[in-house]
């Protein structure tokens, strides 16, 4: 499901903006200069049409060349301070824009590393990376170039009036009356463009979607002789992000004839009526400069106004985004170290306290635990199992079974909502929870491994790792010969996800990975769906050597897999419906029987 | 004239629209600049009183008209602004609608034959090219060239042109002045083209920055569980920080070279506007130029000034556009696969017969090596064999998705090397062992595009793939979205949709390519159970790992090194020593011994 997510707040929301300006604090000063030095440039802009006015009135009617050289003076000046003023602001401006979502984003990132997976299985991926990535930079931009911009076109409008009130209050209310019309338009026009834009980001955001699936799915396509059927779903695409954007782009392309169109009626408005009192002697002559002046104003009046109706409507996108992102940072982690555990072991960043950290033996004992995900499906009801150390225990059943479920429990993935989890005859609740995660040694179906050599995602997460201990966890896990046979050894680069390897190989580096960290708790889940037989059979002798004197639980399709368990338990809708060893198990004819029987070849076995 | 090449490209079939459009550019900009010529004389010959002189009439409004002009004095200038904003403000908003429709034209156009030239090209096209950097080219690429035609190059017209125009008005009035007023606009206007495509690399290189801090993010997100279970969260931190501060620098660099030009070129246009108007005063006070040329000229160095810097920018741009055309012209330049021609007039039963067929990817090692064998039609053949032994390669031959370099493979009689690529794809149906689903429904993802398709017809190929309850069981049922930006399947429920869609096209040869090993083997015997049931004269091509599967087939072929090393039923190969036996005997025999006995040997 696309989440169709709120891209803009109606409502300007204070609480949302206080908090903003929180994480601002550290820029604050840098605001208040940007600010200021906005209003120097702001009046600067507004003084430059004051020049031709001196220049005409001042200098060639009053017929004063000595003036001349002073006007050029003064205009030098002011334009090498402005020159300066604007390199600082740009600077202030793009500090603040460089490091507030670099710090928003840092902060993000902390706390989902602090988030339960309770929260990564109702999250979509895409959408914690859009939090992270446009939402930040949008909110950079808006705390400094919209505040620019904000400031520069408020202070723009109000003194630009003020100067014309004070040339001629006449011939100013005469070019004021057209503002408000002004001022509404662009309010209008500038909410509907801004809409519109990312109404037409979304559409384009449908059309990398559909080259990103075309690209990664084009052999599927191929071997089904689908190119047709897919380059015709696509062209509708293409054209409806065609057609949005014409019509975007012609509601945009109104605007400005309109503005023009105001601006030219107030522009002749000045002339007329200036016109007439040129001719004019006494309290309602004007001055040739002044005129000239006001046309000046008169024309230069919308641009502000454009900006600030501009402004406007992005901020309510920034408050929008912001919303966004504190949704994320105030998600409580579902998991998260409890008071008993921070007495004993004190508030714990990082793995700092480790040294204080307790042994783990190994034993795990479910007592009446009770399980449902998020989506309210119950999983596991009044469960029991007493898992003793150095026990290796493999859980077979269908899919949707629970055996998953069992083994994030016991990992301390999810916590059980009912019912405990002692792990060495203490609830797991009172240890840090990092404590037990270091005690986990995980191998997935899928393996993930991340982009860097092969050697840096056999040392994940660990500093001090040796070449010896290196090469040993990855010849017990068998993929010491083909990491030999690449051309730079462990040095080698994974690729993206690793997908330089096979999934064959991904499994077997995903395999050393965990023999290397140590671990008490040793969990594989479906580790060996996707390797052939051979070298699953290598796995197997590898993990007999492994799992000595380590607990451990195994979740399998291939019985193979799961027949030098200590115990197997076969899991049917959240309950143990029969446990014993391999042999005990084939005994009772239930069950595992019909299912091992079923994986070998008949006659095989039935004798 | 490469670049030429390329534009021209870009623009086919939109020609007229981009002439039109220049065109409203051309006339809008002409009167933009007659507006500051009206008030100009407004002010000299009606306000001022001033005798209409030769230079005046070059304007071009013929003198008889500025008589009226003047002799009807300040009632005309309203209605002569207004109605002249009026006629810009219309081609301003033709020259705005016409350039965005060019430009979306021909991005459409681009973007589907972008799309179908992907569709068309060879099977192993994705192992030559990097995913990430293909989409960016059809996406960014496009939209860079898009931004460019439909902003910045109409943009870039008009400053052209209405910089002639007004320095062929200014020059009539006055050639010294033009000079003085326009003395540093060259100098501004190289620094801003230099400064921008020097700074082209370091917005890339932001750009990638911003690419490579995403990537670690998604990294991050999508491997949660590996980084929870090996308690690497501070290593996760600790990389992401160096991507994020690497970003933020990138950023900060860009604003500090940006703050250093944006300062100096904005003092060359103010102290070239401060000249205009000092000079302007100097020659009015000698009585060189009247008061009304000089605010013109005022207006007109402001009509100058600004624009060359912009200009300067869209050069920048213009390069931009020029780089990002050259790359998408770079994947025009992969030639496609040919599905057009061979015969599509065969009836395919599922007959084939290989004889002495070798196979190399490239110039590398034999992946088949002498290949001759006969799948009869109808019947079930499967295959076994390590990574590496050729498996996949031969299949692929099948559907032509490579092609055999010696030998000879016959289908139904007819070499295969003839036959219509996209026939014979649409009448093998291969089902990949790590199968893609699309970001759509289920429904749709079976019938992949089939307008035609029926719901009974989608559920009966689901029913057959032992996936129907499965779909049943979602919130949403068929309607249920997959895919990336939708529900995560499990592996074997993934599998087992490919099937079902493979199965809804009725192929009349079926190949399942180790497909069938994420789904547990109840669920693996269901299917073949129903296929059997279902369509008992289909030719079936299975390779798999799985004794029980393997076992069932009327024939099995083990493979090795490129080579078939074994043949026969299951109880032929199990008689003899071999792969398959040792296979067979890894995973039936349950005592320990056997095992290491045949390991050992």
């Amino acid at each position: 499901m696309m989440i169709e997510e709120q891209e803009f707040s109606k409502k300007i929301d204070f609480k949302v903006w206080k908090r903003l300006l929180g994480f601002s604090k550290p820029y604050r000063s840098l605001m208040i200069w940007l600010v200021a030095q906005m209003i120097f440039a702001g009046l600067f802009d507004a003084v430059v049409p004051l020049f031709s006015k001196y220049a005409v009135d001042n200098i060639v009617l009053a017929s004063r060349p000595d003036r001349l050289i002073l006007m050029s003076i003064v205009a030098v000046l002011l334009i090498a301070a402005q020159a300066v003023n604007v390199r600082y602001m740009v600077l202030r401006a793009g500090k603040i824009e460089a490091w507030l979502p670099y710090d928003i984003r840092q902060n993000a990132f902390d706390h989902l590393q602090k988030l339960s997976l309770s929260y990564y299985d109702v999250t979509p991926v895409g959408w914690i990376m859009a939090r992270l990535t446009s939402d930040c930079r949008r909110l950079g931009q808006t705390m400094s170039w919209n505040l620019v911009d904000l400031f520069w076109s408020g202070f723009m409008m109000l003194i630009t009036a003020i100067f014309m009130l004070i040339l001629d209050w006449r011939m100013a209310l005469l070019v004021l009356v057209t503002i408000p019309l002004l001022v509404w338009i662009s309010f209008v026009f500038q909410q509907k463009i801004l809409h519109n834009y990312r109404q037409v980001r979304k559409y384009n955001s449908h059309i990398t979607a559909g080259f990103n699936e075309g690209i990664t799915g084009a052999r599927t396509i191929k071997t089904l002789a689908a190119e047709q059927e897919m380059a015709d779903g696509f062209g509708k695409t293409t054209s409806q992000m065609r057609n949005f954007s014409v019509r975007a782009a012609t509601t945009a392309a109104l605007y400005t004839p309109l503005v023009l169109m105001l601006g030219a009626i107030a522009t002749g408005l000045v002339l007329w009526s200036g016109g007439i009192r040129m001719n004019q002697t006494g309290i309602m002559g004007m001055t040739y400069g002044t005129l000239a002046a006001f046309v000046s104003y008169a024309v230069q009046f919308f641009e502000p106004v454009r900006q600030f109706a501009r402004v406007f409507t992005e901020l309510n996108y920034a408050q929008a985004s912001a919303e966004r992102i504190f949704a994320l940072t105030d998600t409580v982690p579902a998991i998260s170290d409890s008071e008993q555990a921070i007495n004993i072991y004190g508030k714990q960043e990082g793995e700092e306290g480790k040294a204080e950290w307790p042994a783990f033996a190994g034993n795990i004992e479910f007592e009446n635990v009770s399980f449902g995900y998020e989506n309210g499906e119950c999983v596991l009801e009044n469960f029991n199992l007493k898992i003793k150390a150095g026990e290796t225990i493999a859980l077979v059943g269908e899919t949707g079974s629970g055996k998953t479920t069992i083994a994030n429990l016991a990992c301390r993935f999810y916590e059980p909502n009912q019912g405990q989890i002692r792990v060495d005859g203490i609830d797991y609740r009172d240890f840090p929870v990092m404590w037990m995660y270091s005690q986990l040694g995980y191998v997935l179906q899928e393996p993930h491994l991340f982009s860097g050599t092969i050697r840096e995602n056999i040392t994940y997460g660990r500093s001090d790792v040796s070449q010896e201990e290196l090469e040993s966890a990855a010849r017990t896990a068998g993929a010491h010969e083909f990491i030999m046979h690449m051309d730079n050894g462990y040095d080698s680069e994974a690729g993206e996800r690793g997908n330089r390897l096979s999934a064959g190989q991904k499994q077997l580096v995903s395999f050393a990975r965990a023999i290397l960290s140590n671990p008490v708790l040793f969990v594989l889940d479906e580790a060996t769906s996707s390797v052939d037989t051979q070298t699953e059979h290598q796995i197997q002798q590898a993990l007999s050597r492994v799992l000595e004197g380590r607990t451990s639980l195994i979740i399998a399709h291939r019985l193979s897999t799961v027949r030098h368990a200590d115990r197997i338990l076969v899991i049917d809708n959240g309950i143990i419906a029969e446990q014993g060893s391999h042999s005990e198990l084939l005994k009772k004819r239930g069950y595992y029987w019909r299912l091992y029987t079923n994986q070998i070849v008949k006659g095989s076995l039935t004798e | 004239m490469k670049k030429l090449k390329l534009l021209k490209m870009y623009m086919a079939g939109n020609t007229k629209l981009y002439l039109l459009s220049w065109l409203s550019i051309v006339i809008h900009v002409a009167l933009a600049a007659l507006i500051p010529l009206l008030i100009a004389f407004y002010l000299d010959h009606i306000i001022g009183g001033l005798a209409i002189d030769s230079s005046t009439a070059a304007f071009s409004l013929s003198s008889r008209l500025l008589e009226f002009f003047r002799d009807n004095g300040s009632g005309m200038i309203l209605p002569a602004i207004i109605g002249l904003t009026l006629l810009q403000g219309l081609f301003l908003f033709l020259r705005g609608k016409l350039t965005a429709l060019a430009a979306e034209n021909s991005s459409r156009r681009l973007r589907n034959s972008l799309y179908r030239h992907i569709m068309h090209q060879p099977y192993d096209f994705q192992s030559k090219t990097q995913t990430g950097d293909l989409v960016q080219r059809c996406t960014s690429d496009i939209e860079t060239v898009q931004s460019f035609m439909s902003s910045h190059g109409s943009e870039a017209v008009s400053i052209v042109f209405q910089i002639m125009l007004v320095l062929v008005i200014m020059i009539q009035i006055s050639p010294l002045y033009t000079l003085i007023s326009t003395a540093l606009i060259p100098l501004i206007f190289f620094l801003t083209i230099r400064f921008f495509l020097s700074m082209m690399k370091i917005f890339l290189a932001a750009d990638e920055a911003e690419g490579e801090l995403s990537s670690a993010l998604q990294e991050n997100l999508t491997g949660v569980r590996v980084v929870k279970a090996f308690a690497a969260q501070q290593l996760e931190i600790d990389k992401f920080t160096e991507k994020n501060s690497t970003h933020r620098d990138k950023v900060m660099l860009i604003l500090k070279l940006m703050s250093r030009f944006w300062s100096t070129s904005d003092f060359l246009c103010m102290i070239q506007f401060a000249a205009v108007i000092a000079a302007g005063a100097w020659g009015a006070l000698n009585g060189m130029i009247t008061i009304g040329t000089m605010i013109a000229f005022s207006t007109y160095a402001g009509m100058l000034i600004w624009p060359v810097r912009g200009l300067g920018q869209m050069m920048g741009f213009m390069g931009q556009a020029f780089v990002a055309l050259e790359r998408i012209q770079e994947i025009f330049d992969y030639p496609v696969e040919d599905d057009e021609t061979g015969t599509i007039d065969i009836k395919i039963a599922g007959d084939i017969v290989f004889e002495n067929v070798s196979f190399a990817y490239g110039d590398g090692e034999k992946v088949l090596d002498d290949i001759s064998l006969h799948i009869p039609a109808g019947r079930t053949t499967a295959i076994l064999g390590a990574t590496g032994s050729g498996k996949s390669t031969l299949v692929h031959l099948l559907l032509r998705l490579y092609d055999y370099q010696s030998g000879s493979i016959k289908l139904d009689g007819t070499e295969l090397s003839t036959i219509n690529r996209r026939y014979l794809r649409e009448q093998i149906g291969l089902v990949l062992q790590e199968p893609f689903l699309f970001s759509r429904n289920l429904a749709e993802n079976i019938s992949l595009g089939r307008a035609s398709a029926s719901e009974q017809e989608i559920m009966e190929a689901a029913a057959k793939a032992s996936v129907h309850d499965a779909i049943r069981g979602f919130e949403r049922g068929y309607g249920t979205i997959v895919g990336e930006r939708g529900v995560t399947l499990s592996g074997g429920q993934r599998q087992r949709i490919a099937i079902a869609r493979t199965l809804f096209r009725a192929p009349s040869v079926l190949i399942f390519d180790d497909s069938l090993s994420a789904v547990d083997s109840q669920t693996d015997a269901s299917i073949r159970a129903a296929l059997q049931r279902d369509r008992r004269n289909v030719t079936t091509l299975i390779i798999s790992h799985r004794i029980t599967t393997l076992a069932e087939a009327d024939q099995i072929l083990v493979l090795d090194k490129g080579r078939i090393v074994q043949q026969g039923n299951h109880d032929e190969l199990i008689s003899s020593d071999g792969l398959y036996k040792t296979v067979w005997e890894l995973q039936s025999k349950t005592d320990d011994e056997t095992i290491d006995s045949i390991i050992s040997v």
